[in-house]
């Protein structure tokens, strides 16, 4: 735990300078204005040094983003940043969203999604210096998936039946549930490891996840990612 | 914190709102029970714990109702304890109901355990 913690602050340190050194351009620079003054009001930009209670995901806003460049695909940041659209289908934090029937929950269709649009150029910088926070390179360092593919048919069983993961996440536009982000966009926004890695252990990545940790071994969590990049949109 | 207010709104809409000025959900110096249980179980076991969350129509099996004063007092507290350490497979129940011990640690479970008890036999 405490290497996991020195090395992500170390590789947070590293990312850091390299915005830092790697900002000669005007570009660069106004990228990481962009991040200071229009972002960090939302998003976490660093790792936080120390775990931290709880209470801390009740109150968040948005998800962090000091590990974007170990996530995300940059083409998809672009061009999701120019033309945002909504993850989580039911907000960040659902609890916020939902209205209780009085016979079960149901989403407030009354919120709206709305996030900061960004032109094409600025999302272009911005997600080059997006790319560069790396807090969790220890993380995918340690992943061992290799690609690969599953029969579509065994994949869609086991990502709804035998692993229970379409209880909260939906893998097509049609069917699963709405408390985690949707994954049939998956291939396009994130990256393999990430997916792989994030699957294996939700909370090496973010201990006050929402994400259960659902106790599998690499093979099974490697078949599960096989079908998430051969979802099509 | 007035200027992230603001952006909350902005981007969520009136819920946020509504939510911050909960005074139920708050962490005290103990596990809080209500808490946690807000955080982790409602999105299927719903905000009423009667196993009606937003995502239970999207589960095979129907999440536990908390309120059900017959089946939840037929459990001890060390079995409610056990099957939200180590999930449903723990008690015989469906895998469906995951393993919480991984992202809360064992005084953060008794505190669910008793609220459990709340939901269920204190109303
Ligand atoms: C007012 C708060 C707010 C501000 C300001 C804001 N965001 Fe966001 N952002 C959000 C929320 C909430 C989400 C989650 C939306 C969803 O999942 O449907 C999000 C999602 C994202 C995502 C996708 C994250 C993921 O993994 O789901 C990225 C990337 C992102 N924002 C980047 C930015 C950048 C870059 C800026 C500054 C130009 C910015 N955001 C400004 C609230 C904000
Ligand atoms: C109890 C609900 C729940 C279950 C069950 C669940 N997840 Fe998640 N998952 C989430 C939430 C919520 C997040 C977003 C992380 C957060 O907000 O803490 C997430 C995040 C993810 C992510 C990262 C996506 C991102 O945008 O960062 C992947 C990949 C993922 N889940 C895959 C799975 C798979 C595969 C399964 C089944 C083995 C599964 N999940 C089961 C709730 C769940
Ligand atoms: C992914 C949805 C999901 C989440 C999130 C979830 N549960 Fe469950 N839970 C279930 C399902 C489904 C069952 C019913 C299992 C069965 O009947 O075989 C269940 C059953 C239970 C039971 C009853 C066992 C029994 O039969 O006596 C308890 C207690 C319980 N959950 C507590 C919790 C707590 C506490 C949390 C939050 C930390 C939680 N659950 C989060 C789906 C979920």
């Amino acid at each position: 735990m405490n290497v996991t913690n020195l090395a992500s602050i170390a590789s947070a340190l590293v990312a850091a300078a390299a915005l830092v050194t790697a900002a000669p351009t005007q570009a660069f620079a106004d990228a990481e204005s962009i991040l200071q003054s229009q972002c960090a009001s939302c998003h976490a930009l660093q790792a936080p040094v120390n775990n931290i209670a709880k209470s801390e995901r009740l109150s968040r806003i948005a998800p962090p983003l000091h590990f974007a460049g170990n996530k995300y695909n940059r083409d998809w940041l672009v061009s999701w940043l120019s033309n945002p659209s909504p993850i989580h289908p039911a907000g960040y934090f659902p609890q916020r969203h939902i209205i209780n029937t009085g016979d079960g929950d149901t989403l407030d269709t009354d919120v709206r999604f709305a996030h900061p649009t960004l032109s094409t150029a600025e999302a272009d910088t911005v997600a080059t210096a997006l790319m560069l926070l790396k807090s969790k390179s220890a993380l995918i360092e340690a992943d061992t998936y290799q690609p690969g593919t599953v029969a579509m048919r065994m994949g869609v069983m086991d990502f709804r039946r035998f692993k229970g993961c379409d209880a909260c996440h939906q893998d097509s536009t049609t069917s699963g549930g709405l408390s985690g982000p949707l994954l049939y966009n998956s291939a396009r926004r994130l990256q393999a490891a990430y997916l792989s890695s994030f699957i294996l252990n939700p909370v090496a990545w973010d201990p006050n996840t929402v994400m259960p940790v659902l106790e599998m071994n690499e093979p099974a969590v490697h078949k599960l990612v096989h079908y998430l990049m051969m979802l099509e949109e | 914190m007035r200027n992230q207010l603001k952006n909350i709104v902005r981007v969520t809409g009136i819920g946020a709102l509504t939510f911050l000025a909960n005074p139920g959900i708050a962490f005290g110096a103990e596990a809080d029970g209500a808490a946690l249980y807000d955080m982790y179980c409602v999105q299927c076991h719903g905000t009423q714990g009667n196993g009606k969350g937003i995502n239970a129509s999207h589960i095979n099996v129907q999440p536990r109702s908390h309120i059900d004063k017959g089946e939840m007092s037929a459990r001890s507290d060390a079995e409610l304890f056990k099957v939200i350490a180590e999930g449903g497979p723990a008690i015989n129940k469906s895998v469906l109901m995951p393993a919480w011990r991984h992202n809360l640690n064992e005084s953060e479970i008794e505190a669910l355990v008793a609220h459990l008890r709340k939901l269920c036999c204190e109303n």
